[in-house]
């Protein structure tokens, strides 16, 4: 199989993992929540200064629709960190 | 539904110990960029692409362990055994800044605070475990696997206690550290399962079909032919 190959399919999974199979995630607190929690120092934790992002905690602002919410959320993340990751890649690669 | 926030946030952590880590991750970043450049041929640098978008994706993903919480992948040891120790710490620290960044995941000043956890400690953690292990397990596809899963598990509790010492030099509640401690280990060493699974199955998918393309198996004297 062609790298070309492996990173289509590669990507198109990750597009329907992130834009479908998300909304079946857990919604449970992870494990740093869950801890911080239970010990019991959650209320130390501030409001992160993008808060106000249209894209916070994976749903996309305004967006009733849970599910097309989180798919519009995961697709963007999907296509930025692409943007973000071959760019650099390509960038670092011996010449 | 809503996926629950997964990184350090702001407050956790005061801002001296805060600026520190910063300060030693953005060291090791630059070691990375220093250090991708010689692993990185045209071959690897796309497959090195897809793994932070793979990451990112299925970061998203939580899923449950016991009673009333969840886990997720960090990514470190799937990185460092398919693109190499410092690709993979480049790939999991991109996910982390888009995470930070665009969806308020993981507060901006714990930026350094989890770029060591996740992208430091685990993925040059599992880097070594596994090369460790290959050393002492059968040369073959089940003793590579074995390694691969191993140092995924091991991953995730190394994290935990990265945080854990993140908290004991910082940490802004007065909890007695030991609570800590075996709390996050506890919880992590449960998660680790996911992460093994997870990072086994795509590893060993690579595998069969280029397993010329995994760094962590062209680049010893593994035979993989079965």
């Amino acid at each position: 199989m062609t790298t070309k190959k492996i990173v289509q399919i590669g990507l198109v999974t990750s597009i329907f993992v992130a834009a479908i199979i998300s909304f079946y995630a857990s919604g449970h607190p992870d494990g740093l929540e869950f801890v911080a929690e239970q010990v019991g120092f959650l209320n130390t934790a501030k409001d992160s200064s993008v808060a106000g992002s249209p894209l916070a905690d994976y749903a996309f602002a305004g967006l009733e629709n849970e599910r097309i919410s989180v798919a519009i959320a995961g697709i963007i993340g999907v296509l930025l960190t692409a943007v973000v990751s071959f760019g650099l890649f390509s960038f670092l690669k011996k010449r | 539904m809503k996926i629950p926030q997964m990184h350090i946030p702001d407050g956790f952590i005061n801002a001296p110990v805060s600026v520190l880590f910063l300060a030693i991750s953005a060291f090791f970043v630059f070691l990375a960029l220093r250090g991708a450049k010689n692993q990185l041929d045209e071959k690897v640098a796309p497959l090195a692409g897809l793994a932070a978008v793979f990451i990112f994706a299925m970061q998203m993903i939580n899923f449950p362990v016991a009673a009333g919480t969840s886990g997720h992948l960090i990514g470190g040891a799937l990185a460092a055994i398919l693109i190499g120790p410092w690709a993979g710490v480049l790939a999991v620290t991109v996910v982390l800044i888009v995470q930070a960044l665009v969806f308020a995941d993981g507060g901006l000043t714990a930026m350094g605070l989890n770029v060591f956890n996740m992208s430091i400690l685990a993925t040059l953690g599992a880097w070594y475990i596994f090369r460790f292990l290959q050393k002492i397990l059968p040369k073959n596809r089940i003793g590579f696997l074995s390694a691969t899963a191993l140092a995924a598990y091991l991953s995730v509790p190394i994290s935990a206690i990265g945080f854990t010492l993140q908290f004991a030099l910082g940490g802004t509640a007065a909890i007695t550290l030991d609570k800590v401690l075996v709390a996050m280990v506890g919880v992590h060493s449960v998660i680790g399962i996911g992460e093994a699974i997870i990072t086994v199955l795509t590893i060993s998918a690579v595998l069969s079909v280029r397993k010329d393309l995994v760094y962590g198996a062209s680049n010893s004297k593994v035979s993989l032919i079965k």
